[in-house]
């Protein structure tokens, strides 16, 4: 018998042991559900696999009868929208402060300090603010994102940046590089890779600011939908919503790891 | 032959803590100068003042005649023991990089033609070095020699008027360091460089140099480790490659080095 430190589950093991929870999981519900279904038959708490189907065929399948839409995919539509302007608009920010303050240090020593300053603002503090100057329309939206998650890509990338080895700086230096070409071809492209890597890191809070921003104020989204439907215990709308988004977040990060892999073979050959 | 490089009374300290002090040599064009010395003995920060990486606290040191510049430039060519290609380009271009930086000020990256004679021009080097076989592969695909072979052929492609070596075998076996050995003397004939070379392995510095400097503090203060620095205590000149050690010369630097240690 191999000491527990040296046992490594086979991959099909390693499979089936990763699924079991996920089954766990649905079997108490189940049971939690039948549970409370015994005891009253209206319960909206935990709603039975039945009534959660019948939900998401009524949001996603049938048009709303209010509007002629299918809620879910509009929902879905609005906030994927909203959340790939956030990223997209913080990950340039991210890469074009975090590259310049990184490899410049005179630009690095007047914007390092306001940069820990605004990491350090709560940005749900500053939503009012936002709507006040923004509206209450898509951009007040967009900018919390933008807000929530810049300050870490910018640190991030800086830091990043300043961790790659000074003999590869001093090494393309001796090859006659100034420092704009440097930047350009040695610094850029291997930053681009870590800004994936940073921007995989801060999807979850980026979701957490586009619901946040949503519930407040918005006529769509998933985050509003949740948040609307709590008003009449629609956990049966609830619950595929949650899960859902998680699918959305997973599938995203996903999606840039394997971008990442066929992009920048190099970066993940060590790993 | 004329002097090349010139070492005028150079000191170098950070703060109270001198690391050099007082060196001064003459290097002509064509020599290949090895460094040897025990750890944090400042062969490394020599190698650095003539780099450029740092700078001279008193004295001069002259490259053709005319004070080295303050900063890494094209006519000091670099092999670090490690990172010292560029992990996101392949063979070729990591090779190309130092022409591309030449003939295209604002972007750095040639296209075309122009790019197909750059990597032509790379694949020369990259057959003198011994990588023919792997023009297309990453940094990464490559063994620690190949790598090393690698960044020579980088630095050479620029034809440096000084080659800095900054122990560029020390992370390699030892069979495959003899082959670079033998590659990095062939390269120095064959181009004529100039070669300083910081190694710890005092052999390695004996086969390869024309010239060995030892580097050792000749004054001790027992209360304070830091208030004299090295400064070269051996020059020996080493005439011929196929002459045999002189076993006296090696004993009394391994003493000499083997007693700065254990100070």
């Amino acid at each position: 018998m191999k000491k527990l430190i040296n046992f490594q589950p086979s991959r099909a093991l390693k499979t089936a042991l990763g699924i079991i929870p996920f089954l766990l999981v649905l079997l108490v519900y189940q049971v939690g559900s039948d549970i409370r279904k015994a005891e009253n038959e209206q319960d909206k708490l935990l709603p039975s696999f039945a009534e959660i189907a019948a939900a998401i065929d009524r949001m996603a399948f049938e048009p709303s009868r209010r509007t002629g839409e299918y809620l879910f995919w509009k929902d879905t539509k609005s906030s994927v929208v909203r959340l790939a302007k956030g990223i997209s608009i913080a990950a340039a920010i991210g890469l074009i402060v975090g590259l310049m303050a990184g490899s410049i240090p005179i630009i690095a020593a007047p914007l390092n300090p306001l940069i820990t300053a605004i990491s350090l603002i709560p940005p749900l503090a500053i939503l009012p603010v936002l709507f006040i100057v923004f509206g209450l329309g898509e951009l007040s939206k967009v900018m919390l994102i933008v807000i929530g998650v810049s300050p870490f890509l910018v640190r991030d990338i800086l830091q990043r940046t300043q961790e790659l080895p000074r003999e590869q700086l001093v090494k393309a230096q001796t090859l006659g590089g100034n420092s704009w070409q440097i930047i350009l071809r040695v610094i850029l492209p291997q930053i681009l890779p870590r800004l994936i890597d940073a921007v995989r890191l801060s999807l979850g809070a980026a979701w957490l600011f586009l619901i946040a921003a949503e519930a407040i104020a918005s006529t769509d989204g998933l985050g509003y939908r949740i948040f609307l439907v709590r008003r009449y215990m629609s956990m049966d709308v609830i619950l595929p919503y949650v899960v859902w988004i998680t699918f959305l977040a997973f599938a995203t990060d996903l999606c840039l790891l394997k971008l990442s892999r066929i992009v920048f073979p190099w970066y993940h050959a060590d790993k | 032959m004329s002097t090349f490089i010139e070492l005028d009374r150079i000191s170098k300290h950070y703060g109270d803590n001198v690391v050099l002090e007082n060196l001064s040599n003459k290097v002509t064009e064509g020599e290949f100068v090895t460094l040897v010395g025990a750890s944090g003995c400042g062969k490394s920060t020599f190698l650095k003042l003539l780099l450029g990486t740092e700078r001279v606290s008193s004295g001069q040191l002259l490259l053709d005649g005319q004070p080295i510049a303050e900063e890494p430039g094209p006519e000091r060519g670099i092999v670090f023991q490690k990172y010292s290609v560029f992990p996101h380009l392949n063979v070729r271009e990591n090779v190309a990089l130092g022409l591309e930086f030449e003939q295209s000020a604002s972007l750095g990256r040639l296209f075309g033609s122009e790019r197909k004679q750059a990597l032509e021009q790379a694949d020369e080097w990259l057959e003198a070095v011994g990588l023919t076989q792997s023009l297309n592969q990453y940094p990464h695909e490559l063994s620690g020699g190949m790598q090393q072979r690698l960044a020579l052929a980088q630095a050479l492609i620029k034809k440096p008027k000084v080659l800095l070596l900054d122990e560029p075998f020390g992370a390699l076996d030892p069979g495959i360091r003899k082959d670079m050995h033998e590659l990095v003397l062939g390269l120095w004939q064959k181009y004529h460089l100039t070669v300083f070379m910081v190694t710890h392995d005092l052999r390695e510095g004996f086969h390869l140099g024309t010239r060995l400097w030892v580097f050792d503090k000749v004054r001790h203060d027992p209360h304070a480790a830091n208030r004299f620095g090295s400064t070269i205590t051996f020059d020996l000149p080493l005439v011929s490659k196929d002459a045999p050690l002189n076993p006296d010369d090696l004993d009394a630097i391994s003493n000499q080095l083997s007693a700065a240690a254990a100070v």
